[in-house]
């Protein structure tokens, strides 16, 4: 981020200097803040309502009712895990987390996960498959319901900010199948090397 | 696929009504927890300004300088022939990296192009379907002190890409 962030300020006001539009870049400076304010104040409100509705799921202890229904299915993609070992518990919780969209919930319980399939990890200083497949499950699975995404298209005027939540969640779930199919595939090949 | 879109629709107002009222079936006092959370919101706010302030003056000052404009055709020249809004391409290159900077540019989009137009909805859905995958990566490796990734970084980044392609294919045939 620090090379792209330099490269680009850098060059504009080459650019600037060059198209003789020094006058243009002193002013986008100042939009640039009145902006990031205006887009800083809708996000309270959206992201404020959001950790609200989430705080109430986490007290009501939902997600370890749901971890319950999930556990099985995991228990299937993680095959070297020893069952009842906490390590698929706290896979589950953070991939659920994940899914309801409750962020800060979410890492704690990653790194808990992440410490306990480092228990089972031979070699303490190189990742392991399972942490693989735990990480990658991790970033293609993204939140049901894209409340911050909706909240911005509504403020600025969408007809229907809804609609995107259908095509958002197929591509979750396409992209979430395929980045499993991707690592297995890497898996493969490495293996062939040694 | 009418229906399930218009299914869609009333997953928000249902989530909300299923929390509260779970909640309180489960006698968790609703109101104080809602008040709870909500507070955290202006502090994650605080803490992403700073980054949206960056990324706002980068774009605005590279668009008035006249910087955009040039570079603008030699990325449609790339882009053009896949179908692809250039701005897409911005957007899921700098997603991985950081939020923060991602909704600069998002916002950015929804400014120029307007909220309902099919570059947005692109840019939505890649927003909502993609991760800061380095950042998961950097914390979650960092967290047990593991040094060595092997292929996950390429794993990650593949992923990554198609999960871009998916989004923009996905969104073309909805829309």
């Amino acid at each position: 981020m620090n090379v792209i962030w330099m490269v680009l300020v850098c060059l504009s006001v080459l650019f600037a200097a060059v198209s003789g539009r020094i006058d243009e870049f002193t002013k986008a400076l100042f939009e640039a803040g009145k902006a990031a304010v205006e887009v800083c104040m809708f996000l309270v409100g959206i992201v404020s309502l959001w950790l609200g509705l989430t705080k109430i799921l986490e007290d009501c202890g939902v997600i370890y009712k749901m971890s319950n229904f999930f556990r099985p299915v995991m228990s299937l993609l993680f095959r070297n895990i020893p069952p009842g070992h906490p390590a698929i518990t706290n896979i589950t919780l953070n991939l659920l987390a994940n899914v309801l969209g409750i962020g800060n919930a979410a890492t704690p319980l990653g790194i808990k996960a992440m410490e306990d399939l480092q228990k089972l990890n031979p070699k303490p200083d190189t990742v392991s498959f399972e942490m693989m497949l735990f990480i990658v499950i991790n970033t293609a699975s993204v939140q049901l319901i894209p409340f911050t995404v909706i909240g911005l298209l509504a403020s600025y005027g969408s007809q229907n900010p809804n609609r995107i939540m259908l095509p958002t969640f197929i591509a979750t779930v396409i992209s979430a199948v395929t980045a499993v199919g991707i690592l297995l595939l890497y898996k493969k090949i490495y293996d062939r090397k040694g | 696929m009418e229906k399930l879109q218009q299914a869609f629709q009333y997953l928000i107002p249902l989530f909300i009504f299923f929390t509260i009222a779970y909640g309180f079936a489960k006698k968790t006092p609703v109101y104080e927890s809602f008040v709870t959370g909500a507070k955290e919101g202006i502090n994650i706010i605080i803490g992403i300004f700073p980054y949206v302030l960056a990324i706002f003056i980068m774009v605005k000052t590279f668009q008035a300088s006249g910087a955009h404009d040039f570079f603008k055709g030699v990325f449609a020249a790339a882009t053009g022939p896949l179908g692809l809004p250039p701005e897409v391409f911005s957007i899921g290159l700098v997603k991985p990296m950081s939020n923060a900077a991602a909704l600069g540019i998002f916002t950015e989009i929804l400014k120029t192009h307007g909220p309902d137009s099919l570059t947005s909805s692109i840019a939505a859905v890649i927003m909502g379907s993609a991760e800061t995958t380095f950042y998961v990566i950097a914390v979650y490796l960092g967290a047990v002190g593991i040094r060595k990734s092997r292929y996950l970084v390429p794993v990650c980044l593949t992923a990554d890409l198609v999960g871009i392609m998916v989004a923009v294919i996905v969104v073309r045939m909805l829309f």
